[in-house]
């Protein structure tokens, strides 16, 4: 297997660490031991193929899911999934999940005094084009509360769950919205250090597709991580 | 050109609605080869409580060691639509249980061989970037003992917590996570 090729490493300050103390929930979770640093192998660089037959036409629009329209601000949220050299990951599983206009979620777990909407569940998935690209149509998810500290409020977000080809570009994210006064305030957006980072999880509002008298459009890029440039057993 | 990775978040409270309509217990369900076997624990915090909130994904090659998908080169058989690939939340008291198959060993590093086991991506509310971790069966000590991943744990006290521990007469493992304290599950960073 001397042609495994594997996976960089991320440059220092642009993942989050375990432990953020101001997210209160990491600090009994986070691993208190140093990390195993291991090579990446034949496991980490396989990873399950999600095919097209896992996704319905309609999966992707999170407004046709019920028998009326969910209230709330229309929005498509279109974009590519990237790896960090710059190429496009195509046929890759995407899942989506969020709250309501008015900030509620329809979990047994969200207590937030705020309605529900009958005509909204906001989970959404989708493939990746053969270009990488991808669309949603959804509502916009309204801000909520939650008790991290005094007067905490998470700024508007939709969650992201990604593939790509293996194990090594799993991840899970959080992409919000520009010019949102809550994101200085919010800790699990201020856990990566490094500034173009963190900022690479605000989408930007995008009139190329913004429907004319339907919705607004917002375009988001999503990047994985790349290959090495060198086989693993040319490395020390 | 070089872009700079997406940062990673937790999956939040709330991870249930996105992350369970694809959710995979049954891992076996498409084999027709290798022992059918079940794999059961719970996730504890660095209190001892369990974490009720946490999401398991499970990845493995197939019994006879082969992955399925075209990134595994090896020239051994696929197991029809076997995938290998297993996704399961934590319930209230903070368990789990998935069914599988065995697999079988695969190459690592070099000319070594690595002891069956499957790769674990934990995800859970209050982790900001999802771990990893490996399940080990305590019936391949052999096997186990040059194992190149487990070779790398100076620290012998802790391998255990890679091990699921079968139990006796029964084609079940134990294997819990700790994320801090008293056997503390071994993470990697790979
Ligand atoms: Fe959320």
């Amino acid at each position: 297997m001397s042609d495994l090729i594997g996976y960089k490493r991320p440059a220092p300050g642009t993942q989050p660490n375990y432990l953020h103390a101001p997210y209160q929930s990491s600090i009994k979770r986070a691993p208190n031991k140093p990390l195993i640093r291991m090579p990446q192998t034949l496991t980490e660089l396989t990873g399950p193929v999600y095919g097209h037959e896992r996704v319905g036409p309609l999966d992707n629009d999170l407004t046709k899911q019920h028998a009326g329209e969910p209230l709330g601000e229309r929005m498509i949220l279109s974009g590519r999934l990237l790896d960090e050299n710059g190429r496009p990951v195509p046929h890759s599983l995407i899942e989506i999940w969020q709250a309501n206009a008015c900030g509620r979620y329809p979990h047994p777990g969200d207590q937030h005094d705020a309605p529900l909407d009958p005509n909204f569940t906001g989970y959404g998935r989708t493939v990746t084009d053969s270009e990488g690209r991808y669309r949603f149509v959804t509502i916009k998810p309204g801000a909520y509360p939650w008790r991290n500290h005094h007067n905490a409020w998470r700024p508007q977000h939709i969650h992201f769950s990604l593939f790509g080809p293996s194990f090594m570009t799993r991840l899970v994210t959080q992409m919000y919205f520009p010019g949102d006064p809550l994101l200085p305030f919010d800790p699990i957006f201020n856990c990566v250090t490094d500034q173009r980072a963190r900022d690479s999880m605000v989408s930007k509002f995008d009139f190329e597709t913004t429907i004319p008298e339907f919705a607004l459009g917002y375009a988001w890029d999503i990047v994985l991580r790349g290959r090495d440039a060198t086989p693993m057993e040319n490395k020390k | 050109m070089t872009l700079v990775p997406t940062a990673s978040s937790t999956v939040g409270p709330y991870l249930h609605i996105g992350l369970t309509p694809l959710q995979v217990y049954d891992i076996a369900k498409d084999a027709s080869k290798g022992e059918k076997i079940v794999i059961s624990g719970r996730v504890f915090d660095g209190e001892g409580q369990p974490v009720p909130d946490a999401l398991l994904e499970f990845w493995q090659a197939n019994a006879d060691g082969k992955y399925a998908t075209p990134e595994d080169s090896q020239d051994k058989p696929l197991d029809g639509k076997f995938t290998g690939f297993g996704r399961i939340p934590t319930d209230k008291e903070g368990r789990f249980s998935f069914t599988t198959v065995k697999p079988g060993a695969v190459p690592g590093p070099g000319n070594t061989l690595q002891a069956p086991h499957i790769l674990v991506c934990v995800f859970m509310r209050g982790m900001l970037k999802h771990l990893y971790t490996r399940i080990y069966f305590s019936d391949e000590a052999a096997a186990n003992a040059n194992d190149p991943v487990l070779g790398l744990i100076e620290d012998a006290s802790r391998k255990p917590t890679l091990i699921g521990e079968r139990t006796a007469g029964k084609a079940e493992y134990r294997w819990d996570i700790r994320m801090q304290g008293e056997g503390e599950t071994v993470f990697f960073d790979c």
